[in-house]
């Protein structure tokens, strides 16, 4: 065994130590309060914060609020994606069967999230822009980020085997994370009517503190929500498997069980 | 406040989006929760 195999090999035994679904719901029962109630919290004072005390920006007046869930709905489109990309990762080379479950869960959250992005984007263009929609960079390669999400919740449901549904949806998964760099890098490499960041990794912030502030409120209330909601989804997916596993073995039993003989006493 | 009907809809917008994923995560796991114990409990009642 090279390196390289024992590596992957290594990683997929750290992966499968949480594949058991015991573990997983043990571990999620314990998690779920940890995400829902800080992300309630955190959420609902971001969203009074920018609705009610933030400025109102000098150029934009007070439509500058509908920042306050554009940018976390944007940053979740994105890295929801992410989250799918790395479950298809786990499902294509380590067969995790949680990551194929996982991935299941992200796609419908991560669509509704990104629909959200595309729409409160529009209900800022129309006021500030002028109109609904541009075909800019940053607006096209974000409807395809859409249409990603889609066309992998639609591939997993079509196929009779789940097996083959999830295999294609892995793939798809993955070639679509192309998207994600240029989705980040469209308002540098092309001219866009959308603004450049005004938060990046390596700069200062380009915006107010009294604006940051109810931003990073609303955008880590998101992402806990973000996390929330799939892990409840996904608790829920892994208890209808065992069900239908239970079921299943059941239905095997009374099937392979002697049948019962009417005249067996008068034997 | 200006732009208040472009403020609120998108406000409404998320927030609804925000309230239908969670019920529906939150009820989806109520009933597989409920179902899974129905089904397990005459298991583990079963005589060894």
């Amino acid at each position: 065994m090279n390196a390289t195999q024992s590596l992957t090999a290594r990683t997929g035994n750290l992966f499968h130590r949480y594949a058991n679904p015991g573990r997983f719901l043990r571990m999620g029962a314990k998690l779920q309060p940890w995400l829902t109630w800080p992300a309630l919290v955190l959420s609902a004072a971001g969203i009074i914060w920018g609705l009610f005390f933030s400025p109102a920006d000098w150029q934009q007046g007070d439509s500058v609020r509908i920042m306050y869930v554009h940018v976390p709905s944007a940053w979740l489109a994105s890295s929801g994606y992410m989250g799918l990309a790395v479950c298809s990762l786990l499902s294509l080379v380590w067969r995790h069967p949680l990551a194929d479950l996982a991935a299941v869960e992200i796609g419908p959250v991560g669509a509704a999230i990104t629909a959200v992005c595309l729409a409160t984007g529009s209900l800022w263009g129309k006021p500030m822009w002028g109109t609904w929609w541009v075909w800019d960079a940053r607006l096209t390669s974000v409807l395809v980020l859409f249409f990603l999400y889609l066309g992998h919740i639609a591939l997993i449901r079509a196929f009779d085997e789940p097996q083959r549904g999830y295999r294609a949806a892995a793939i798809l998964g993955l070639a679509g994370a192309v998207d994600l760099p240029i989705i980040k890098f469209s308002v540098q490499w092309w001219n866009t009517l959308h603004q450049p960041d005004s938060i990046t990794v390596t700069g200062a912030p380009t915006m107010s503190t009294s604006m940051l502030w109810p931003l990073g409120l609303t955008t880590l209330g998101f992402t806990l929500g973000f996390g929330a909601i799939v892990l409840a989804r996904l608790r829920a997916s892994v208890m209808e498997s065992r069900i239908r596993t239970i079921l299943a073995a059941s239905r095997g039993r009374q099937s392979t069980s002697p049948a019962p003989q009417p005249d067996s006493a008068a034997v | 406040m200006t732009h208040l009907p472009y403020i609120l809809a998108a406000y409404g917008l998320t927030l609804g989006v925000a309230t239908v994923l969670s019920v529906n995560a939150a009820v989806r796991l109520r009933r597989a929760r409920r179902r899974l114990s129905a089904i397990e409990q005459p298991r583990t009642r079963q005589p060894s």
